[in-house]
């Protein structure tokens, strides 16, 4: 063999062509630099940090034991009052959400204007934070449970809408085009159509939502939005420590159990 | 039609529609409250309008230092949550380890940041330092269980591999392990910067840095056409992170 033919396989093998190589050092150097501009000019004061371990043992100490008897008098009623607002609010952004699900779908609806005027909807209502939304509902209704509700429900409106939507862009057009071709109108097209290839995805983005959802109804107390927030933020002002650990405890509880029966439900149905 | 009546899921269809009436009389939702606020907040969202940003100066600080935040936490929270994934998953680690390394997770992961971060201010004093706390935790928590459950889905045949040559731990990890679970790491750090950078708006309501304090405090001052200028940038500045953590799960095809 001549020279000629063996350089060819001689050339290095490299994992990536030089442009992929290129865009990845662009991030890292993009990501180091972000990072080094970041540290720099933070406000953070040093001997603030040399002292958090410190500061941090003094707040554990001072939160032990838990004050189990404030447990049935305030903190069971008002964790409650959390679920409610969580289960409520879900159910009611998701009855928001399902229409713009449908709007956003290209292949459900055929106008790209309305398209986009749902992509709108969802991408701000995801993007406003459920403490804003707080906010603002507590402005309008009042402190109490139903700024909270609508809140969450707000909220979720954005998660449950898009990926509904990615959902319904993932079926399979041949039973749609069947149903359409055999003459049946629109409201039958989605209900034999389109239900049975989205219900399972619907079904586990609506639990993974409630999921999200029970962690997020119990912040909005921290804004006067109802729920075990509320309790929290008494026991931090007067700085009832023992109690503040016992409302904790008792969110770890519930967030939990959430979470297992989020997971024991997911089987059983899907 | 001749399907079979399915029982057990009416019966849980009827109790849940139950439940809901219930919840909804206990949490005193009704119409006419509704009702009785929708005017005051047609009221209210003409005042939003048109926003403000003659203090543009206070918003692009707020701002910066929420994006300061959320950096600086998502790269904290990465590196902690490395070796600790690594010690939760249950196919490189026995069960000694595994349990405490997931109950860290679990803990980290049932608090709300925002939460957190009102434990941190008490700890660690107001400003930016409590946010990046707050929120390395709660990182540690989410990267932590996406890096766990990743890990645990490789196949273990490279990793025996390249433990039949006599290699040690930490090469197994490098050469067996990491490259396995590399571009999916890159798109669950991507999410979880982009989460980091909405949850850094919001610490600031308990005082935690970022520009959540500057939108309380407006709030609280009837400033609602700056409230709304606050909550525009806020989009603009989520959206903007959205693109570009798009275009890096791109470029790293994750």
């Amino acid at each position: 063999m001549s020279q000629t033919d063996t350089a060819v396989i001689d050339r290095e093998w490299k994992r990536y062509a030089l442009g992929e190589r290129i865009a990845r050092f662009v991030v890292y150097l993009a990501l180091v630099a972000a990072v080094v501009l970041s540290i720099r000019t933070v406000e953070v004061i040093p001997d603030f940090i040399l002292d958090a371990p410190e500061q941090i043992a003094d707040l554990l100490r001072r939160m032990w034991p838990p004050d189990v008897a404030s447990y049935p008098q305030e903190i069971h009623a008002a964790l409650l009052d959390s679920l409610h607002i969580a289960t409520v609010g879900t159910v009611l952004g998701v009855m928001m959400a399902l229409p713009f699900g449908f709007l956003a779908a290209r292949n459900v609806t055929p106008w790209a204007w309305l398209n986009w005027l749902a992509r709108l909807v969802l991408i701000s209502t995801r993007s406003i934070n459920t403490l804003v939304f707080a906010l603002f509902f507590v402005a309008v209704f009042g402190p109490g449970a139903l700024a909270g509700t609508l809140a969450i429900a707000f909220h979720s409106i954005g998660f449950v809408g898009r990926l509904f939507s990615e959902a319904l862009e993932n079926t399979s057009p041949g039973p749609i085009e069947a149903l359409r071709a055999a003459g049946a109108p629109g409201a039958s097209v989605i209900s034999f159509g389109y239900w049975p290839q989205v219900s399972p995805a619907f079904w586990s983005l609506v639990l993974f939502r409630w999921d999200i959802n029970v962690r997020e109804s119990i912040v909005l107390g921290l804004v006067g939005a109802g729920g075990v927030g509320m309790a929290l933020d008494n026991a931090l002002n007067l700085f009832q420590w023992n109690r503040v650990a016992m409302v904790l405890l008792a969110i770890l509880g519930v967030v939990i159990a959430a979470e297992v029966a989020v997971t024991y439900i997911r089987k059983k149905i899907i | 039609m001749g399907a079979p009546v399915n029982w057990p899921a009416r019966i849980a269809w009827l109790v849940f529609a139950l439940y809901f009436a219930y919840a909804l009389s206990h949490l005193q939702l009704t119409p006419a409250r509704f009702i009785a606020g929708l005017d005051f907040g047609y009221k209210f969202l003409a005042k939003l309008f048109p926003p403000d940003f003659q203090r543009w100066e206070l918003l692009l600080k707020g701002l910066k230092e929420s994006l300061e935040i959320a950096i600086l936490a998502s790269v904290l929270g990465l590196i902690i949550s490395l070796p600790v994934s690594l010690l939760a998953a249950r196919n490189l680690m026995p069960a000694w380890v595994t349990w405490p390394a997931r109950m860290l997770m679990v803990v980290c992961r049932s608090f709300h940041p925002v939460i957190i971060a009102i434990l941190f201010v008490k700890a660690v004093g107001f400003g930016a330092l409590a946010g990046i706390l707050a929120l390395t935790v709660a990182s540690l928590g989410f990267l932590g269980k996406l890096f766990t459950e990743a890990i645990e889905e490789i196949s273990l045949k490279q990793v025996e591999a390249v433990r039949a040559t006599g290699a040690p731990f930490m090469s197994v990890i490098a050469f067996g392990v990491a490259p396995q679970v590399f571009s999916r790491f890159i798109g669950f750090a991507s999410y979880e910067l982009d989460s980091n950078l909405r949850n850094s708006t919001m610490v600031g309501i308990v005082g935690a840095g970022g520009i959540g304090g500057t939108l309380f405090a407006a709030f609280q001052r009837f400033d609602y056409d700056f409230v709304c200028a606050i909550i525009l940038s806020i989009i603009g500045m989520i959206i903007v992170g959205e693109v570009l953590t798009h275009v890096v799960k791109k470029v790293f095809r994750a």
